[in-house]
C-alpha cells in the first residue's frame, strides 16, 4: 500500500485512541482533511522542485509502533550533550521515555505535548498557540492531523530557565522501518530567555522517517536559542518544519547543524509581529555519499524597524546534492527592516550539486536588504600556502573548512555544543579535534 | 644545503625551467634576478613543491637529499621556506592560531610534542617585536585585509617563527615602501646564520642595498646564465637586462 493511503486509512484506527470530541482533534481532523486533498508533496511544487521525497515514501513503515523498547542510557549516552546538567524530554519511536527524560513544572513547564493536549490545566495555553502558526500544507497538516506527543515547554515571564533543555527522538524500529510525527510547542514569556537542543537520532539500520513539527512564540523582549544537531544515520530521513512567531525585542535563533542522514529537509518559517526584533537562522551542512540535505527558509518582516541574519555554510562532497532557498518577505509596513543573508557553498567534488536560491520580496521603500551566494571550489592556493608552512593537505583542508564555518560556530552560546559540533565536523573531515582559530 | 642540477619544470604543458643549475651554500645568501617571465616565481614554486608545475627533468637536493617528489609539507619539515609573492588571505583563521599550527604539525612530523603554550607565546613575543609588529595585528585573519606592506612582514614573521634552513624570499620588496623594506631586510639580516641560506628573488637591486648577497645569478628564459658578486646586482640596475641577452647570442 502507499503510504499515503496507509496513513489515511490508519486514521480510523488512531482515532479510538485519542479524545474525538475535543477541540484538538477538530484542528487534527481538518489538518487530516487537508492532507487528504493535497496529499504528500511531489517535484512539480515550486518549494519541492530540488527534493523528492519518492525513495523514502516507497517504504513500508510502521506507523504506531506499539512496543517502547528499553534503552540503555550507556548505549546512547554519546548523543546527549552529556558534559552540562540539562532537562531532558526525550522519546523512544514517538512514545515518552520517563527512564532517560529529566522534565519540570517547577516554575515552568518542560514536558509533554500529550498531557498538554488532554489536561484542563494547559487548555488555556494550547488554545492560544497549539496550531496557530503552523502552515497548512501538505507535511505539516500530516503532522498536525497525527498529532499527539511531543515536548511542551511554557516559560512565563521574566523566568531564565536554568539549564539547557534536551529534545531527542530515538528510534529503534528492529523489525521494520518506521515513520514518527513529533509535534512540539514553546512558548516564551515575556523577557524570559530558554535554550534548546534538538536531534533526531535512528539507532537501527531500518529506514526511519522523522516528520516533525515545532511551533515556537516568542514574546516581549524573550530570548531562544534553538540548536538543531542532525547528524542521523543514512538510513534516516527528516523533514523539520519549525515556525517562530516573534513579538517586540525578542531575540530568536536557530542554529541548524545538518551532517548526516538521507533526505534531510528544513522548512523553516520566521514570523516577526513587533518591532525591534531579531531573528537568527544560521546553519553548517557537510554532506558525502548520496545524502541530500535541503534548506529552506522564510523570514516574514511584517513590522517596521527590525532586523534578519541569515547565515548558512555547506560543503558537500561526493555525489551529495544540497538545497538552500532563502526567501525573504518585507511588508510594505515594515519600513527599516534590515535583512542580511549568506549563504557560502564548497564542493569538494566534481559530482556534488547545490542549488542556491536567495529570493527577496521586498514592498517596503526604506529598507537594507542584503544578501550573498557563493558557490565555489576550496581554494587550491590557501591549501599549497599551508602546505608550505607544514600544514599537510588534509588538515589544512580542514582548517579551510573550520574557517570557513566559524561565522556560524562561533554565535553558538553552549560552549559544549559547540564542542560537540567541532568535534563531529572535525571527525566527518578525518582529521584530530580542535583548531584554535 | 642545496643543489639544484639541470632541472626542467614546465606548467601546463609548457616548457619553464630549461636546465637550470644552481648549488647554495650553508651561511650563503643568493640573489636570483632577471626579466619578467624568466621563470623566477617558477623556481621558487618548484623548490616548494606547488603541484602545478611538474618537473620533466633534474633533480633538487636539499642538504644531499633529493627532494624534488616530497609534498609540499614534507619539504617544509625538511626546512625550505618560500615568502610569496602574494601571501594568500585565510579568513577566519588568526595569525598567532596559523603559524601555532603550522608549528606544531611540523614538530608532529618530526615526532615531537606540540609545542607548550608558555613557549610558544615568549617565540610569538620575541619575533613580532623583531619585525615591529603590532600585537593586534596578530589576532586578525591571515593576511585578510592587509596592506602590500603588511602581508610581506607577517611572510617573514612567519619565517622567523619557523626557523627554515633554506628560505626563499620571492620578491618580497615588491609593495614595500622605503620604511617596511628596512624592517623586513633588517628582519632577514638578523635570522641569517652560518647554518641557515637565503635565496632572494627580486626584479630590483633595492633589497640588496640592505640583503647583501654573496652571489646574483641572472636568469633568462629557464637557465641561470650569469653569476656574479654583488656588484653584478648594480651593473643590471644600471644597465637593464639586454646586454646579457645580447651577450648570449
Amino acid at each position: 500500500m502507499e503510504l499515503q493511503d496507509k496513513l489515511l486509512s490508519s486514521y480510523i484506527a488512531f482515532e479510538d485512541n485519542v479524545d474525538v470530541n475535543s477541540d484538538v482533534h477538530e484542528i487534527r481532523s481538518k489538518a487530516f482533511q487537508n492532507f487528504e486533498k493535497v496529499g504528500f508533496p511531489s517535484k512539480k511544487l515550486e518549494a519541492w522542485k530540488y527534493t523528492s521525497l519518492n525513495s523514502v515514501l516507497k517504504q513500508d513503515y510502521s506507523l504506531f509502533p506499539d512496543e517502547v523498547e528499553a534503552i540503555e542510557l550507556a548505549d546512547v549516552k554519546k548523543y546527549f550533550i552529556h558534559e552540562i546538567d540539562t532537562y531532558k524530554v526525550i522519546f523512544i519511536n514517538g512514545k515518552y521515555s520517563s527512564f532517560l527524560s529529566q522534565t519540570t513544572h517547577d516554575q515552568y513547564d518542560v514536558c509533554l505535548m500529550s498531557s498538554a493536549l488532554t489536561s484542563q490545566k494547559y487548555k488555556p495555553v494550547i488554545e492560544k498557540y497549539f496550531n496557530k502558526i503552523a502552515k497548512q500544507d501538505n507535511l505539516t497538516s500530516l503532522n498536525t492531523a497525527f498529532a499527539t506527543e511531543g515536548a511542551y515547554i511554557n516559560i512565563p515571564k521574566n523566568t531564565e530557565v536554568k539549564k539547557p533543555i534536551q529534545i531527542i527522538n530515538f528510534t529503534t524500529g528492529a523489525q521494520t522501518a518506521t515513520m514518527v510525527q513529533p509535534r512540539n510547542l514553546v512558548v516564551v514569556g515575556e523577557n524570559a530567555h530558554v535554550q534548546i537542543i534538538e536531534r533526531h537520532q535512528s539507532l537501527t539500520d531500518n529506514a526511519v522517517l522523522t516528520n516533525s513539527v515545532t511551533e515556537i512564540f516568542a514574546d516581549t523582549a524573550a530570548t531562544v536559542d534553538y540548536y538543531k544537531i542532525q547528524d542521523d544515520k543514512v538510513t534516516a530521513s527528516l523533514v523539520d518544519n519549525t515556525y517562530a512567531e516573534q513579538q517586540s525585542k525578542s531575540v530568536v535563533s536557530v542554529h541548524t547543524f545538518s551532517f548526516g542522514g538521507n533526505i534531510t529537509r528544513n522548512n523553516l518559517n520566521f514570523f516577526q509581529k513587533g518591532e525591534y526584533i531579531d531573528s537568527i537562522l544560521k546553519g553548517i551542512t557537510i554532506s558525502e555519499g548520496k545524502q541530500h540535505i535541503d534548506h529552506h527558509t522564510l523570514v516574514h518582516h511584517i513590522t517596521p524597524n527590525c532586523e534578519s541574519h541569515q547565515d548558512y555554510k555547506g560543503i558537500y562532497n561526493d555525489r551529495s546534492t544540497a538545497v538552500f532557498n532563502g526567501k525573504v518577505i518585507v511588508e510594505k509596513e515594515a519600513q527599516k527592516t534590515n535583512a542580511y543573508q549568506q549563504n557560502n557553498n564548497v564542493l569538494l567534488s566534481d559530482r556534488a550539486t547545490v542549488n542556491a536560491k536567495p529570493q527577496l520580496e521586498i514592498f517596503a521603500d526604506d529598507v537594507k536588504c542584503s544578501h550573498g551566494c557563493t558557490i565555489g571550489q576550496l581554494d587550491e592556493d590557501a591549501l599549497f600556502y599551508m602546505q608550505q608552512r607544514g600544514i599537510p593537505k588534509k588538515e589544512g583542508k580542514a582548517l579551510l573548512m573550520f574557517a570557513f564555518a566559524n561565522t556560524v560556530l562561533e554565535s553558538v552560546k553552549i560552549p559544549e555544543v559547540k564542542q560537540r559540533i567541532t568535534k563531529i565536523i572535525a571527525e566527518k573531515l578525518g582529521v584530530k579535534i580542535g583548531f584554535d582559530l | 644545503m642545496l643543489k639544484i642540477e639541470n632541472l626542467k619544470a614546465e606548467i601546463n604543458g609548457k616548457a619553464i625551467l630549461k636546465g637550470l643549475n644552481i648549488e647554495v651554500k650553508a651561511g650563503e645568501v643568493h640573489a636570483i634576478m632577471g626579466p619578467n617571465g624568466a621563470g623566477k616565481s617558477t623556481l621558487a614554486n618548484v623548490i616548494a613543491g606547488k603541484e602545478e608545475y611538474e618537473v620533466t627533468g633534474g633533480s633538487i637536493e636539499l642538504n644531499n637529499e633529493d627532494i624534488s617528489e616530497l609534498a609540499p609539507e614534507e619539504r617544509a619539515h625538511n626546512g625550505v621556506f618560500l615568502s610569496f609573492q602574494y601571501p594568500v588571505e585565510i579568513p577566519g583563521v588568526s595569525v598567532t592560531n596559523f603559524i601555532k599550527t603550522a608549528i606544531n604539525e611540523t614538530r608532529k612530523a618530526k615526532g615531537l610534542e606540540d609545542m607548550p603554550a608558555k613557549d610558544m607565546l615568549k617565540m610569538i613575543r620575541e619575533k613580532s617585536e623583531l619585525l615591529e609588529i603590532d600585537r593586534k595585528f596578530l589576532s586578525r585573519s591571515l593576511n585578510e585585509g592587509f596592506s602590500g606592506g603588511e602581508k610581506k612582514r607577517n611572510e617573514i614573521f612567519q619565517m622567523a617563527m619557523l626557523e627554515p634552513k633554506l628560505a626563499i624570499l620571492d620578491e618580497t620588496d615588491s609593495g614595500l615602501d622605503i620604511d617596511a623594506l628596512r624592517i623586513v631586510a633588517n628582519g632577514v639580516n638578523k635570522l641569517k646564520s652560518k647554518d641557515n641560506a637565503v635565496i632572494v628573488i627580486t626584479h630590483y637591486q633595492r633589497l640588496l642595498d640592505y640583503i647583501v648577497p654573496d652571489f646574483v645569478h641572472v636568469l633568462h628564459d629557464g637557465k641561470i646564465v650569469k653569476t656574479g658578486d654583488a656588484s653584478l646586482a648594480l651593473e643590471l640596475e644600471a644597465k637593464g637586462y639586454d646586454w646579457i641577452k645580447q651577450e648570449l647570442v
